[in-house]
């Protein structure tokens, strides 16, 4: 008896990062040297946790609401849906964020940059995509800050997306960017991406239907998941 | 037409704001054991800031379908070193496939683009042999997907990311 395991599709050339970019210097030392060994799918990349709107306190969407006070800085709504490569929205997503406070500083003791830290703001937020895919999260709008690649490196304003998928092999981090910030065109790690359209997905749009009056500006960040395959491999 | 999918980007060193460590659900029917390493960077020098993913089935060899069960997360301290407490799972079965225990494993760090995928396998494992997944690995590179035995129930792997003994990783 054999059964049919359906694996997840490969991306297409240059729509994800290579290890190794050497204008992004801590890839250097970190970067594979040897090929990735192909492996035909198994039980143990399509399967995978899974997570449900339970496993979430309420509120824990809107960082703007973590302390007694407000954070500083421009409040923002992040939404978009979870889909995959055909479209079809992903229910039960576990997406996880975390982000500078609006002067662009981490509320993490390694970041040394010489900027307020905010103490209504610890930068963190989860939700679970609802059964059209959908997830909003409620936040301030990140500041850029120096990092040390080259020589005036600024990182653009940016927030860091985890996503854990219907399987493992659909884990997801990634980095969502905002529309017109001029420090993209000189980042290494938005720029490790090759193909401009793929590239271009990281960046969010500016969104009148999510923009609340008198409350806070929507930003729309949609994100696809790797599909399944459309033919079984006979295991 | 399919859509592009959303392109990775490195977890940087400030993850542990938002991901934090969650311990794997033990199963009392499973033998315990505890698996610890470092992550080394291509001159042997340890990754402080890598944050590791596992999954595994239960000791009866199956998946959970529709809970965390399995699935645990933990970083690395300065000094590159990680452990964490589980149980050895048992071997999974699809159709007339049987795998040898193995637990499944992401590394993500500032410096990877993109995450990395390998496995734990375990040491005086019969099935070793006939896993069609270890059998894709070139004989001299499987070692570094079995953890050593260094104590009753206590297991050493580590994860070198690059260079001399480098891990092998998978595309999955």
């Amino acid at each position: 008896m054999s059964i049919a395991i359906f694996g997840y599709r490969r991306p297409l050339p240059h729509t994800q990062p290579p290890y190794l970019h050497p204008s992004y210097l801590s890839s250097l030392k970190r970067a594979p040297s040897q090929s990735l060994i192909a492996i035909p799918p198994t039980l143990s990349e399509v399967s995978g946790p899974r997570f449900s709107q339970k496993d979430l306190a309420n509120g824990e969407n809107d960082l703007t609401r973590q302390h007694h006070g407000e954070p500083l800085g421009e409040r923002i709504i992040v939404s978009g849906r979870v889909v995959d490569e055909d479209g079809k929205p992903i229910r039960g997503v576990l997406i996880e964020i975390w982000q500078a406070n609006a002067a662009g500083r981490y509320a993490h003791s390694v970041d040394q940059h010489n900027a307020p830290l905010d103490p209504n703001f610890s930068g963190f937020g989860r939700a679970v995509s609802d059964d059209e895919g959908r997830y909003t999260f409620i936040t301030v709008k990140p500041g850029a800050y120096p990092w040390a690649n080259h020589y005036n490196a600024w990182r653009p304003a940016h927030i860091h997306f985890s996503l854990c998928g219907p399987a493992f092999a659909t884990r997801l981090v990634t980095q969502m960017y905002f529309p017109g910030d001029p420090l993209l065109q000189s980042d290494p790690i938005f720029n490790s991406i090759a193909d401009e359209t793929a590239r271009n997905k990281l960046v969010s749009t500016f969104d009148w239907t999510l923009t609340t009056p008198s409350y806070a500006l929507g930003y729309r960040f949609d994100i696809v998941l790797r599909g399944r395959e459309q033919t079984p491999m006979e295991s | 037409m399919p859509l592009t999918v959303t392109p990775s980007q490195t977890v940087g060193p400030f993850f542990s704001i938002g991901l934090h460590p969650v311990e794997l659900a033990l199963d009392p029917g499973g033998e315990q054991l505890a698996i610890q390493g470092r992550v080394l960077d291509g001159d042997h020098n340890p990754v402080g800031d890598a944050l590791i993913e596992t999954w595994q089935a239960g000791p009866d060899g199956q998946y959970s379908q529709n809970s965390s069960r399995g699935w645990s997360r933990l970083a690395t301290d300065d000094s590159g070193s990680f452990r964490f407490s589980t149980f050895k799972p048992g071997r999974v079965r699809a159709g007339n496939q049987l795998y040898a225990p193995h637990i499944v494993v992401a590394v993500f760090a500032r410096g990877l683009l993109r995450h990395l995928v390998t496995r734990i396998y375990f040491p005086d494992e019969p099935s070793n042999a006939d896993d069609p997944i270890l059998n894709l690995v070139p004989e001299p590179r499987r070692a570094t997907l079995i953890a050593r035995a260094v104590a009753p129930r206590l297991f050493q792997w580590n994860i070198v990311l690059q260079g001399r003994e480098e891990t092998v990783f998978f595309e999955c």
